[in-house]
């Protein structure tokens, strides 16, 4: 790994604390998933994706999908701290005018790779990007990344099979395994279980990592790496609203934006997780 | 009479005129689009045979790929293909695509504005025996209320074959109506073409009603001009094969000329090429129209003939209506 444990834990703090703010000042927007999916977004943009963040359209880049794009506060907020713009960018979140759509959109922001918001179709997206990338025998590697919740979607398994059959190695996928959607838990919603069977039944590499390690993460994508006949798909599982404990596993916080007083909360608790990652460190 | 510029097809009105179906023509464009420039790539739905991107598959079986009977997949992988920077088509009944995928469509395709084209095929009552389910009627305004889209739907092969190959180099979602029945050829190679310019098929002296058809239809159309103009009424007959954008300053300046209009197509009345006429005439010219089209009713199996003819879209219908317009401009 290029950077420590430490290193990544502090980036992926100062993410979330963006990501409280942003959605503080936005008065709307998606809270549970983006928290819970920092940790992967750290890793993809700081440790595991090869990019320019000068240059979004350079065509060798590794592409990252966002299927599941209602959790785009973590991924504009990852990409102004690699570089792509500036953090102070972020307070425009959904506002009128904003290169940050309340949905990403392709057009508005470089380095998006498509329009998301309407769940199962960004994996098929990622597919076409694979499948196109490997007739011209392109090196870079597609991840995408989808919620559990979308996999009632027919057409995501439509897509599964469809890179099942086309053996494409180059496509990785991080599902968000946190149990959750808008109207309660994906358990008592649609029971995915046994959602890595499912996978396997399609043809594709499984793997389970906690999606709040940072070396699992990086492993099960090395791991990934390595597999040539089939996708290879990363469940990780996390925890919904990850570091703010009013937020841990309630669904409720799915489409929810903290009001200022849960919004200092929040920033005060990651305050805290901050100075213990710098005490393990020192 | 027939418009000399245009260098239509010189068996018009002849026992012996070409009968080719649109699909065939867009087959055919397909493949020489695919050797012009090797960034086009054609994905199908499990209806090869019947959309004739077989023929592409056959000439480029590694720029063909099969998706099975998965029509909103066939959108989403060819938006990812745009993405990348390939020009893929996306074939499959129109029912389906966009019918079924029109949400992805809109969303990966338009919202992300790649150069996917959607070819639609088997549209109109004319589909037949298959019946109301795969008769396409609603297409045109489905796809002409999405921003980004353009939207054709060539008269006849030669000109399916044309809009093809322009499609193919426009850098824009567009979409493609095409037809399963094997229609009459009206136009020639040489007949000018250009996507969002209409054209005057039919021409008098001093027309009193301009027939704006798109499609096939336009035969029946010119059929009635003839038949018209044998009884002393004279009309202007419009190729207004596109859509979206719809050719505004042609239709407008027809509409001054004649001072009364009737639509034809193949489509349900509502939300096809008439109301795109109707919404720019009632802002710049409103005058007296006629919707020739299907009356917000499913199709049902049947010849295409028994059924056009069932439906009202003959050239009898044509004329009924001109004349009716014509009674309403003089009211």
């Amino acid at each position: 790994m290029k950077l420590s444990t430490q290193d990544l834990q502090k980036i992926a703090n100062d993410i979330r604390k963006d990501v409280i703010r942003m959605l503080l000042e936005a008065g709307s927007g998606h809270s549970a998933g983006s928290l819970g999916m920092t940790d992967v977004f750290t890793a993809l943009y700081f440790e595991i994706m090869n990019y320019d963040p000068k240059d979004p359209d350079w065509e060798d880049r590794d592409r990252l999908i966002l299927s599941n794009g209602h959790i785009c506060p973590v991924r504009y907020a990852t990409m102004a701290h690699a570089g792509f713009f500036p953090v102070s960018e972020l307070k425009t979140l959904r506002k009128l005018g904003t290169r940050l759509q309340g949905h990403p959109e392709r057009l508005r922001l470089p380095g998006l790779e498509t329009t998301s918001g309407p769940l199962g179709s960004g994996l098929a997206q990622g597919a076409g990007v694979a499948y196109a990338a490997r007739m011209d025998q392109k090196r870079f590697r597609v991840f995408c990344i989808c919620s559990d919740g979308e996999h009632d979607e027919g057409n995501h398994w439509e897509a599964v099979a469809f890179a099942g059959k086309n053996n494409l190695a180059n496509l990785t996928v991080i599902v968000d395994r946190n149990n959750i959607q808008i109207d309660g838990f994906t358990e008592d919603i649609m029971p995915l279980e046994p959602l890595d069977e499912k996978y396997k039944a399609f043809g594709w590499h499984v793997l389970h990592i906690d999606g709040h390690n940072f070396e699992e993460i990086v492993n099960a994508v090395n791991h990934a790496r390595s597999v040539y006949e089939s996708p290879t798909v990363i469940i990780a599982h996390t925890v919904p609203g990850k570091g703010v404990s009013f937020m841990e596993n309630k669904f409720e916080w799915h489409g929810k934006a903290p009001n200022k007083k849960e919004a200092n909360l929040a920033l005060k608790e990651l305050d805290t997780i901050a100075k213990n990652i710098k005490k393990e460190k020192e | 009479m027939i418009n000399p510029k245009l260098k239509l097809s010189v068996k018009i009105f002849k026992k012996g005129i070409d009968m080719l179906p649109t699909r065939q023509g867009y087959g055919e464009g397909l493949v020489e689009a695919g050797e012009k420039d090797p960034r086009v790539v054609a994905l199908c739905a499990d209806l090869k045979d019947s959309t004739r991107s077989n023929l592409f598959a056959q000439k480029f079986p590694d720029r063909f790929i099969e998706v099975g009977v998965a029509e909103q997949v066939l959108a989403t992988i060819a938006a990812g293909m745009a993405t990348y920077g390939k020009i893929p088509f996306i074939n499959s009944f129109a029912v389906f695509s966009p019918g079924r995928n029109w949400e992805q469509i809109r969303t990966t395709i338009a919202l992300n504005d790649v150069p996917v084209k959607i070819a639609g095929c088997h549209t109109g009552v004319s589909v037949g025996e298959d019946g109301a389910t795969h008769q396409m009627l609603e297409d045109i305004a489905l796809m002409r209320s999405m921003p980004n889209m353009m939207c054709i739907a060539p008269c006849d092969a030669i000109e399916a074959k044309k809009a093809t190959l322009e499609a193919a180099q426009n850098g824009k979602p567009t979409y493609i109506r095409l037809t399963r029945n094997e229609t009459p050829v009206l136009t020639s190679p040489k007949t000018p073409f250009k996507i969002g310019r209409a054209e005057i098929v039919w021409v008098s002296k001093d027309p009193q009603v301009a027939i704006i058809a798109c499609g096939p239809l336009l035969y029946e159309a010119l059929l009635a001009a003839k038949e018209l103009g044998k009884k002393g009424i004279e009309t202007q007959v419009l190729n207004s094969h596109t859509i979206k954008p719809l050719d505004e300053q042609t239709i407008v300046r027809a509409a001054r000329t004649c001072g009364a209009v009737v639509t034809v197509e193949e489509h349900q009345i509502a939300g096809g090429l008439g109301s795109a006429v109707s919404e720019v005439l009632s802002r710049a010219y409103p005058v007296p129209q006629e919707f020739i089209g299907m009356p917000d009713q499913f199709g049902e199996s049947g010849t295409s003939n028994e059924l056009l003819t069932k439906y009202g879209m003959k050239a009898a219908n044509i004329i009924a209506a001109v004349k009716k317009v014509i009674t309403r401009k003089n009211g």
